[in-house]
């Protein structure tokens, strides 16, 4: 089974949960008073969650084999020949990144992330990567808070 | 119209929106170089900046900006390094790499830079002569046929997404409309699908939606395959920039014809800009004498000018159902009316009247920034071509702290960090099979209105006999269903003739 029949496997799932909570769920504890209203707030998705089921199997049963990818293409046949270590540790930065912009502040975590990030991906010299970093982060950090005046922590939590 | 007009100059050329449309066309020019960076990922990065400014003509008219200026910069380097950053210049980069190559790479980028000028200054003089009769159309429609035009315009983006895709991009278009039904509605106050996290409680940020599904896919996608783009050599000369009369006259009607031609294309919802350039090639191609049409493919002035200037009218024309309807037809204008509806402003034909400033700003300045980014450009092309030489190690970790930014900054939470990284992952893997990702994000904008105009409708008539007994609502429903239906039914009905012919031989 090739990847579009899985996602649209997947799909279908989501669809069959989210229809469960729509049809069977979500109406019971619906106020008396709303239940008169021809249009509940379980409507709109009741209808969104059966046109998605049947389109999810319509593609299951009837989808084309997908077309023969360009040269440009990523093709996901060829997944464990692309550099998918360095794609999955970035991933990982970011969420390392989501989860250190807090504690250690803006400037910290946006310096070590595009600094982590260029290693990542080859660029190893320190004193070219960090000036950059520096720089960016810092000047980012102006511009953001200072003239758009969206408050951005930038030390560590507990130095302010 | 006049006073609009003087209304939208006055608006327009104060110095700060004069600023504001010149800072975007030249960010939109040196981000839209960069290749794999569509104007769909460049104004969703610079949307937080955006709404940051507080007033929505000058937030439209910076977002505008920096469409015309993806656009232009996306034929930069399809001409100099074939590395097409827009999927709407890859037209262009037919004739215009193969020009490069014979080391005429100014003339090219010159002959794209009229074009594109001519191509966007009658998109917008047509967007000033059918955006107001259309939105006076419109102010006679009900939620009844609200909804069932929004039903035609998500049929329509399904139906023109390619053969024997129709039922992914329907099927994605859904799981659009499904992720808006997450979070409180407005119409009911009850929280629906939020799986018990309050985060959710006020839905999936629309920003993080849109980077999750396009910026953050394409930046994966430049680290896993890094020959995707950047091939050619870089080192092409620029050579001299003047054009001759003669590829003045060869260009003339060829620009005439594809900047109409791409502007109605724009209009139609889901075509836009790319569909307008391809086609734009192809007419002209078969308009053109025999000889002329070997030419085409090996850098002709006329295969050049032909994309360039559909793609920048097309872009004027997606305008118009934006404006007037509140309905965008391509993924580009999805992602400016999210940012329209952020600053509380709603595009639809009661905006004309509501704010007409706004309306004419918008229009003004697609002339201003037209005539920016043809002054600024010509002259600064050589140094703009250097940005290309920045070192991947930097650019992609940038791409993605800017994405990572632009919705953290919109919410200020990190738990829309993971939401993001998340989502972003889907949409790879969406995108790894060939799924369509524009009409979901196309279907989570529309989501939340369609909901509220149907069950508006639900209320007025006491049930579903509005779909029937309205008979513009009944058309418009019709004719979304051949919409979708016809795709299919003619790819069927060929399959069965090549049968019957080999069967016949």
């Amino acid at each position: 089974m090739a990847l579009d029949r899985w996602l649209a496997l997947a799909i279908l799932g989501l669809c069959l949960v989210y229809g469960y909570t729509a049809w069977f769920t979500m109406d019971a504890n619906l106020p008396r008073f709303m239940q008169r209203n021809p249009v509940w707030p379980s409507t709109f998705p009741k209808a969104l969650s059966v046109m998605g089921a049947i389109c999810a199997v319509w593609i299951l049963v009837f989808q084309k084999p997908l077309p023969e990818p360009g040269p440009d293409d990523v093709d996901y046949r060829k997944f464990l020949s692309y550099s998918w270590g360095r794609a999955l540790a970035l991933i990982a930065l970011m969420l390392l990144y989501a989860a250190t912009l807090r504690p250690l502040g803006f400037l910290g975590s946006t310096i070590g992330f595009l600094v982590i990030g260029a290693w990542i991906l080859g660029e190893k010299r320190l004193y070219v990567s960090l000036p950059v970093a520096l720089v960016a982060a810092g000047g980012i950090w102006w511009l953001v808070s200072e003239v758009l005046g969206i408050f951005l922590r930038p030390m560590p939590m507990f130095l302010m | 119209m006049l006073d609009g007009i003087l209304l939208g100059l006055s608006t327009a050329l104060s110095v700060q929106n004069l600023f504001l449309v010149t800072m975007g066309c030249m960010i939109g020019t040196l981000i839209g170089m960069l290749p794999g960076l569509g104007p769909m990922s460049i104004i969703a990065i610079m949307i937080p900046i955006a709404i940051g400014i507080g007033d929505p003509s000058g937030a439209l008219i910076l977002l505008a900006g920096v469409y015309y200026g993806a656009i232009f910069g996306g034929s930069t380097s399809s001409i100099l390094i074939n590395a097409p950053g827009v999927a709407s210049t890859v037209a262009t980069s037919f004739d215009g790499y193969p020009m490069a190559r014979r080391g005429e790479a100014g003339k090219a980028l010159t002959v794209a830079a009229i074009a594109s000028f001519i191509g966007g200054s009658v998109g917008a003089i047509l967007l000033m002569i059918f955006a107001p009769a259309l939105s006076s159309v419109a102010l006679l429609f009900h939620s009844a046929e609200y909804f069932a035009l929004m039903v035609l315009g998500l049929a329509a983006i399904a139906a023109f997404s390619g053969q024997g895709n129709v039922a992914k991009a329907v099927l994605m278009t859904l799981l659009g409309l499904i992720m808006a039904t997450v979070g409180e509605g407005a119409l009911f106050n009850v929280a629906r699908f939020t799986m018990g996290f309050p985060q959710l409680q006020s839905g999936f940020g629309f920003i993080t939606l849109a980077m999750a599904m396009f910026a953050l896919p394409e930046a994966i996608f430049l680290v896993m395959h890094p020959a995707r783009s950047g091939k050619g050599d870089k080192s092409a000369a620029i050579g001299k920039l003047r054009i001759t009369r003669q590829d003045a006259r060869d260009m003339a009607p060829v620009v005439g014809r594809q900047s109409l031609q791409g502007f109605f294309i724009g209009v139609l919802p889901g075509a836009g800009a790319t569909i307008a350039s391809f086609l734009g090639y192809a007419v002209e191609r078969n308009l053109a004498s025999p000889a002329e049409r070997e030419k085409f493919g090996k850098g002709s002035v006329k295969g050049l000018a032909a994309p360039e200037s559909a793609n920048n009218a097309a872009c004027s024309g997606s305008f118009v159902p934006l404006l007037t309807l509140g309905i965008p037809g391509s993924g580009t204008t999805a992602i400016l009316l999210g940012a329209l509806i952020s600053l509380n402003v709603t595009p639809g034909p009661r905006l004309m009247t509501d704010s007409p400033e706004i309306f004419w700003a918008v229009i003004i300045s697609m002339y201003i920034g037209n005539v920016v980014l043809l002054v600024l450009n010509l002259p600064l092309i050589p140094y703009i071509a250097k940005l290309l030489s920045v070192p991947r190690p930097f650019l992609i970790p940038f791409i993605l702290f800017f994405t990572l930014m632009g919705s953290y900054i919109g919410q200020n939470n990190p738990t829309e960090l993971l939401i993001l990284v998340l989502l972003g992952i889907g949409a790879t893997a969406l995108r790894m099979a060939d799924y369509p990702l524009a009409p979901l994000l196309i279907g989570f904008i529309l989501g939340r209105m369609m909901e509220d105009n149907f069950s508006r409708a639900m209320q007025l008539y006491r049930g579903p006999s509005f779909l029937w007994e309205r008979p513009m609502t009944a058309a418009l429903l019709v004719l979304a269903l051949i919409l979708l239906v016809l795709p299919t039914w003619r790819s069927r009905r060929e399959r069965k003739r090549k049968i019957d012919t080999s069967m016949g031989d």
